[in-house]
């Protein structure tokens, strides 16, 4: 298996947006953008407040950004329902003004935090991450946030903390799809702490330079890339730091086909379905699927975080 | 039945039936907003997978119907319904071979063999595709009594697929119950049916 993929790629390499945008206004000037089926036509407008975020270099792909409309209409986020346009057309109840973390556990610094004394001591980047669902589908999205690991020192954690596990806002009144009790509410995930201050992992708070739309995991959301979706947690109120494996919703629900590691795996198949390759959203209808890449494509970075570790048993 | 309404309900039974294929191809021409969504291969997948199981749950239906309204005229929509079921199933099967797997025979093997849901799904398929070829009149003729015998195969073939579909699902396995109770009420009915006529034969009044 060849672990050493780049994902790296040069600034000069990337197509400027706007030079995208253009190339799509003269293939629909010439009408060739007709057939959606054989290439999206309709072109992306992000919508929501604006953030300030510098682009961080480091993290770009050579992959075409996922569509806004696309990242934003087809969401796994079950506290809206179950279907994938539920989360865009169910979330508008949600309240992210004003929004608290309570922070709990093995660590120095504990108490409920504003949203804004959250944010306030860090600087926001922009990173291109590639996002795989444990359903074999994936996306390009530029995410606007912080290192997790920089949040995670501000609350000083012990020698204890082994873990650190997040939890989802519960309120049926905000969140709909909790009156259905597919999955056992509140929606709760964890990492190592390994995991939770490796540079990779994202606290975001925006996508494609706007705030965070609710359906996308508002106010504060995980980005861990190199593991299935389901473990970045969105719309987070709680931070715990612990010494044992903390539960996790989705390992609770069906120990047999979601790990508490959840790494990207494509030697790995989930019990009913292969997870050797992905479908990237946007590609349309005759798209051929793409080969899923080992931590999906992060291999490089990561890897050495799970060295002993049996990845077909801890999958 | 007058010859006219009886033309003027096929026309609108035809017209309903074709209705989810010609709006799956006006989304693909993006004659409706947001065209097929955001991963086309699975909506339109599913939506065909869906419709085909439906279809096939309307077949079912004529029976228990055509016995509640002591009326032979709903047996004119039996075939025609089961054969849009295997239009829809044909669709669904070409669609996840061809566009989602690419007929690489190698992954659709590894399917077949290590996904049951798809064996399943295939199962049920192969199954569809004798009755759609015997449902012709010449057929039935042909085939006398073991016509009806095949024919039954139709019960095993939406347990199938209801089982096919309840399998796949990732955790909300609500729809796809919901089409199973369906499923069961219309077997139900039938047993049912067998049951009180063997009945009535039994100890006539």
């Amino acid at each position: 298996m060849k672990f050493n993929r780049s994902t790296r790629l040069l600034a000069s390499e990337i197509t400027p947006e706007s030079v995208f945008m253009e190339r799509r206004a003269v293939l629909a000037a010439l009408g060739l953008a007709g057939g959606a089926v054989l290439m999206p036509a309709h072109a992306s407008t992000p919508s929501g407040a604006p953030l300030k975020a510098t682009p961080n270099p480091s993290y770009t792909l050579p992959e075409q950004a996922t569509r806004w409309e696309d990242a934003t209409s087809y969401n796994n986020f079950y506290e809206f329902g179950t279907d994938k346009s539920d989360p865009a057309a169910h979330s508008a109840q949600l309240r992210t003004t004003p929004w608290s973390v309570s922070v709990t556990g093995e660590a120095e610094r504990l108490g409920v935090m504003t949203l804004e004394d959250v944010l306030k001591p860090h600087a926001l980047e922009e990173r291109t991450y590639r996002l795989r669902c444990v359903e074999a589908w994936s996306m390009v999205i530029p995410w606007v946030g912080f290192p997790l690991k920089d949040l995670v020192a501000r609350f000083k954690p012990t020698s204890k903390a082994k873990y650190v596990s997040f939890t989802t806002l519960n309120d049926s009144k905000q969140m709909p799809g909790q009156r259905d009790r597919v999955l056992s509410w509140p929606y709760s995930e964890a990492l190592t702490m390994a995991e939770a201050t490796h540079p990779l992992t994202l606290m975001a708070v925006g996508l494609y330079g706007r705030v965070l739309p609710n359906q996308n995991g508002a106010p504060l959301r995980l980005v861990v890339p190199w593991k299935y979706g389901f473990k970045s947690i969105k719309s987070i109120v709680g931070i715990h730091f612990t010494e044992r494996m903390p539960h996790t919703t989705w390992n609770d629900a069906n120990p047999s086909e979601y790990g508490f590691y959840a790494n990207v795996n494509p030697s790995v198949d989930h019990p009913r379905w292969s997870q050797k390759t992905e479908r990237r959203i946007g590609g349309g209808l005759f798209a051929p699927r793409v080969p899923t890449l080992p931590f999906n494509g992060y291999a490089g970075e990561v890897a050495n975080l799970y060295s002993g570790l049996d990845l077909r048993r801890y999958y | 039945m007058r010859r006219t309404a009886r033309t003027a309900v096929k026309t609108l039974v035809f017209i309903a039936a074709f209705t989810p294929v010609a709006l799956l191809v006006a989304r693909g021409l993006s004659l409706v907003p947001g065209g097929l969504g955001a991963d086309p291969v699975r909506t339109v997948t599913d939506s065909t997978g869906i419709t085909a199981l439906r279809l096939l749950l309307i077949t079912l239906c004529i029976t228990p119907l055509r016995h509640l309204t002591h009326s032979a005229e709903w047996l004119r929509y039996r075939r025609p319904l089961g054969l849009f079921a295997f239009f829809y199933a044909t669709l669904h099967v070409l669609m996840y071979m061809l566009i989602d797997r690419r007929l690489d025979m190698r992954i659709l093997w590894e399917d077949m063999v290590k996904r049951p849901w798809i064996t399943l799904g295939m199962g049920a398929f192969l199954l569809l595709v004798p009755l759609a070829m015997t449902s012709t009149r010449w057929a039935m003729a042909r085939l006398k009594s073991r016509w009806q015998i095949l024919h039954r195969c139709i019960y095993l073939i939406t347990l199938l697929v209801c089982w096919h579909f309840y399998w796949q699902v990732k955790r909300d396995v609500r729809e796809p119950l919901a089409y199973a109770a369906v499923f069961l009420m219309l077997m139900v009915l039938r047993l049912w049916r067998s049951y009180t006529r063997r009945a009535t034969v039994r100890y006539p009044p």
